[in-house]
């Protein structure tokens, strides 16, 4: 494999939400392999301030896969062609020498563009704080083995909570909806017995805060699973779709 | 005279801080509404504060520059979180995890303090399970324990190799269940740029949205800076991009005394520098060290392959020379051990810059499932980033800077020098003196928010009931937010020619090579003058794009930079002071006969906090002198 490609990008520009945006083209000579997505933007940006101009705007802190912060639709695909792979853990070399790379923010009517590749993923706090959460005040809790937890449960509560909130699921999916996100939340404490008490009533409150984001309904797809970096399984939206069921029989004034 | 005053209080060692809670001033419900409380950062220690804050009532309101609360850097924390449960009955206790943390950090920590956190972590666990966090679990449903570096009992809960997420997203949820009842509101995208201080004390906030480009004033009765530690004024180092020190910069500039700002913890196991592009490091967990072992060539410049080198021809140099602890070596002693072979020219890799840790031994022992089991995750990653596969060849790994000891000085209240000013976390000069113990860092995060602030600000707050909240057209806010606007202001004019990444480049090599994993008076005089001269570069020669009056990642950038090269002089003034080795902190004038780090006790054993004396002023030193009524220091030995 050669150390060095060159790549043409096309870059999705927009000043900010109420202005238009477009593509523009930009020529990358001599990327090394070796270099992380967000590394070869950075040398970007780079030459691009050299030329007095404005570099691109991008969301990105731990550059580990960890912290959700990276977002970037590159060739068709939510954090690229990788599977399981975040922007920030995306190397170069996956691309060939001479490609046309395309990269685009997340589109969706719930993730308004901030500038350029930057988008407003506030919805998902607004789906968290309606109920993404076991009420208990610092100070209440019982000794951590008095509550045994079967562990194959455990393991799947886990699955669900390495969530990382990025919204790839809602950038993949035609409808734009969030239903993998939330549904990691609800099936994580729907699992464990703490989140017993507030099981009807949170999955209840949350799917509502969802549709009021402005958020699709889900069609069953699985572009979503398809392109979690966290491999999220959409066996957790029909444990939401059951547990929502459930709830809507049960509750009472709902 | 001396101006600190820790406010340890009186009686033995073990009933401190349970007399300290049932004595300390409490604020009645009623009165708690109507106070207002500035949380500045989200992580583990901002977060957890915010929403135990929240829940007994006070108003709060929280900022991070962040898109979310949910992505503060405690998120990338792998390896796990230390409480003296004895769930393994090996016999832990509170005492021994006291010890451990006292002896680790090299004797340079408050024994005070250190019990406190390892009386707290127990309940820490208990909180966090009834959040709902995923820790691991053994078959019969309850918690599994793993062992980390410098300890003989397994005291550690985890959550595979995502610890500090699973953490931080239960943080985030107690938080975000605040916001829904209204009792504490987030400012997302918000950056603090200065504190205001009316009458000597901390009484608000100017931030500036990072979307608009606005400054805002913020009132609060007490402020408490959570911001984590300041590793990028190396530029490299396993922290996010974004992290910063602006927050305490600020915060020390406004008369909040630093403690031991040398005190940087470098990693031993991360993975190399792999061109001038790159632009962070990335940890790999020091559990590995559990089963890999560490080499380099017996000859210098053998450049072949590993597999092509048979054992004999193969230095195990932490084996040879720490027989007693061998891959296990606490995290100063590994990185030190790493450098010394690099540097006598055996470093492998094209940098040269690099030594092997190698999986062969213990795969063909225990089987490859068994490894991958274990270390999956990990290997995973190291494949994504450099293309190898750590089955086959052995990871090459070296040092980089991970941890900052050093931060805001405070008290047992967790108060630094400006009274309502409170310092939680990493961005606190902290309970693990010169040397951090792994999985120690999340314990103090959230031992401090969840269990210690509610208490110690409620002394303080106590008698402030009386005081209304001050509008912000008060001259003091109005002052603070036009000096903030004019340094954005200058900065933007000077439209020099260097990017704001060249500058932070240029000044992550100084502290890198001078201030590093070896110092010495020589180097760090020169390094001193060096950085004096780069902070009339930037201020002459920087150049940024785009407006003030918009999404502007390069202006913020710039603002922490410039804060990043005055921290990064103070540093160097304290590496200078401070002509003694201990923990992290290594300087060559002070070592052992066979090159470990010789303390000096008669002369060092304080804390150094330093107060800001004005501009281009040397910094003043104030001395803590340090105790030990329970630990007796000695020379640490792993060998």
């Amino acid at each position: 494999m050669s150390e060095t490609i060159n790549l043409k990008l096309k870059i999705w520009r927009q000043k900010n939400a109420s202005t238009a945006g477009r593509f523009e083209f930009y020529d990358m000579q001599g990327v090394s392999t070796h270099m992380s997505f967000l590394e070869m933007l950075d040398v970007l940006n780079e030459k691009l301030i050299r030329e007095g101009k404005e570099p691109v705007a991008f969301d990105h802190d731990c550059r580990e896969g960890i912290c959700g912060m990276c977002s970037m639709y590159i060739n068709g695909r939510a954090h690229g062609m990788l599977k399981g792979t975040t922007t920030c853990q995306l190397h170069m070399r996956h691309f060939a020498n001479g490609e046309t790379v395309t990269i685009e923010p997340w589109r969706a009517a719930a993730f308004p563009v901030i500038k350029d590749l930057v988008v407003n993923r506030s919805a998902f706090d607004k789906i968290i704080q309606a109920g993404g959460y076991i009420s208990v005040n610092t100070g209440n809790a019982v000794d951590a083995n008095s509550i045994p937890i079967e562990k194959a449960k455990a393991d799947e509560a886990f699955d669900a909570a390495a969530c990382i909130g990025c919204g790839a699921c809602v950038a993949a999916c035609k409808n734009a909806s969030a239903m993998l996100f939330l549904s990691a939340k609800v099936s994580q404490f729907s699992l464990l017995p703490q989140g017993a008490p507030e099981r009807h009533t949170r999955v209840l409150k949350m799917v509502k805060a969802h549709d009021e984001a402005g958020f699709g309904a889900c069609t069953n797809t699985g572009a979503c699973e398809a392109e979690c970096p966290k491999e999220i399984s959409i066996s957790h939206i029909a444990r939401l779709n059951r547990e929502y069921l459930v709830a809507g029989l049960t509750e009472k004034g709902n | 005279m001396n101006k600190l005053n820790s406010n340890i209080p009186e009686g033995d060692l073990e009933t401190k801080w349970s007399k300290y809670k049932s004595t300390v001033k409490l604020v009645n419900p009623a009165n708690k509404r109507k106070i207002e409380i500035l949380v500045v950062g989200s992580g583990l220690a901002g977060g957890s504060a915010a929403a135990s804050l929240a829940e007994l009532g006070y108003s709060v309101k929280c900022f991070c520059f962040q898109d979310s609360p949910r992505r503060a850097h405690s998120i990338a924390a792998q390896g796990g979180i230390n409480a003296a449960k004895n769930y393994s009955n090996d016999g832990d206790s509170v005492y021994r995890l006291f010890y451990d943390t006292v002896k680790g950090g090299d004797y340079r920590s408050r024994e005070a303090n250190v019990y406190r956190l390892a009386e707290i972590s127990t309940s820490i666990i208990d909180q966090c399970v009834a959040q709902g966090v995923t820790f691991a679990r053994e078959y019969g449903g309850l918690l599994d324990n793993r062992s980390f570096g410098g300890v003989q009992v397994s005291r550690t809960f985890y959550a595979r190799g995502q610890t500090g997420q699973q953490l931080l997203l239960g943080a985030y949820s107690a938080l975000s269940r605040q916001v829904a009842k209204g009792n504490l509101k987030m400012y997302n995208r918000h950056e603090m740029v200065d504190l205001v201080k009316i009458d000597g004390k901390a009484r608000g906030l100017i931030v500036r949205d990072l979307v608009t480009g606005k400054m805002e004033r913020h009132f609060g009765h007490a402020v408490i800076l959570a911001t984590g530690g300041y590793g990028n004024v190396f530029y490299l180092s396993t922290n996010a991009m974004g992290s910063n020190t602006t927050a305490i910069w600020k915060a020390y500039k406004q008369g909040a005394f630093f403690g031991n700002p040398c005190f940087t913890q470098i990693h031993p196991t991360c993975i190399p520098v792999s061109g001038d592009y790159q632009s962070k490091l990335t940890l790999m967990s020091e559990s590995l060290r559990n089963d890999g072992r560490v080499w380099v060539p017996k000859e210098i410049g053998d450049k072949r392959k590993p597999e092509d080198i048979p054992d004999e021809e193969r230095d195990y140099y932490l084996e040879r020379r720490y027989p007693a602890f061998g891959n296990l070596v606490p995290r100063d002693v590994a990185s030190r051990a790493a450098k010394q072979a690099c540097d006598e020219g055996r470093g492998v890799g094209p940098s040269g810059l690099a030594v092997y840790l190698d999986f062969r031994d213990s795969i063909n022992r225990l089987g490859r499932h068994v490894i991958s089991e274990r270390y999956g995750n990990l290997f995973e990653m190291y494949a994504k980033i450099t293309g190898d596969d750590p089955y086959k060849t052995p990871m090459r790994i070296y040092p980089a800077v991970h941890y900052t000891m050093g931060g805001l000085w405070v008290d047992y209240n967790l108060m630094t020098t400006i009274p309502g000013l409170y310092a939680l976390g990493e961005c606190n000069f902290s309970d693990h003196g010169a040397n951090r113990l792994g999985a120690s860092a999340l314990m103090q995060g959230l031992a401090d928010g969840y269990f210690v602030i509610p208490y110690t600000i409620g002394d303080y707050l106590a008698d402030e009931i009386r005081v209304p909240a001050i509008p912000t057209t008060h001259p003091a806010f109005e002052e603070a937010e036009k000096n903030a606007t004019d340094r954005i202001n200058k900065l933007k004019t000077i439209n020099g020619k260097q990017s704001v990444e060249e500058l932070h480049k240029k000044l992550g090599r100084i502290i890198w090579d001078y201030c590093g994993m070896a110092r010495n008076e020589a180097g760090l005089t020169k390094a001193l003058q060096m950085v004096k001269d780069l902070k009339k570069e930037f201020w002459s020669d920087v150049k940024i794009p785009g407006d003030t009056n918009e999404f502007n990642p390069e202006l913020d950038k710039a603002g922490r930079v410039a804060d990043f090269i005055e921290l990064g002089e103070l540093m160097i003034t304290d590496a200078l002071m401070r002509r003694e080795s201990c923990g992290g902190h290594f300087r060559e004038e002070s070592q052992t006969e066979d090159g470990e780090a010789k303390r000096d006790d008669d002369n060092f054993s304080f804390v150094a906090a330093w107060e800001f004396n004005g501009e281009d002023q040397p910094a003043q030193l104030n001395k803590e002198p340090l105790q030990f009524d329970v630990v007796h220091p000695t020379q640490r030995s792993y060998k």
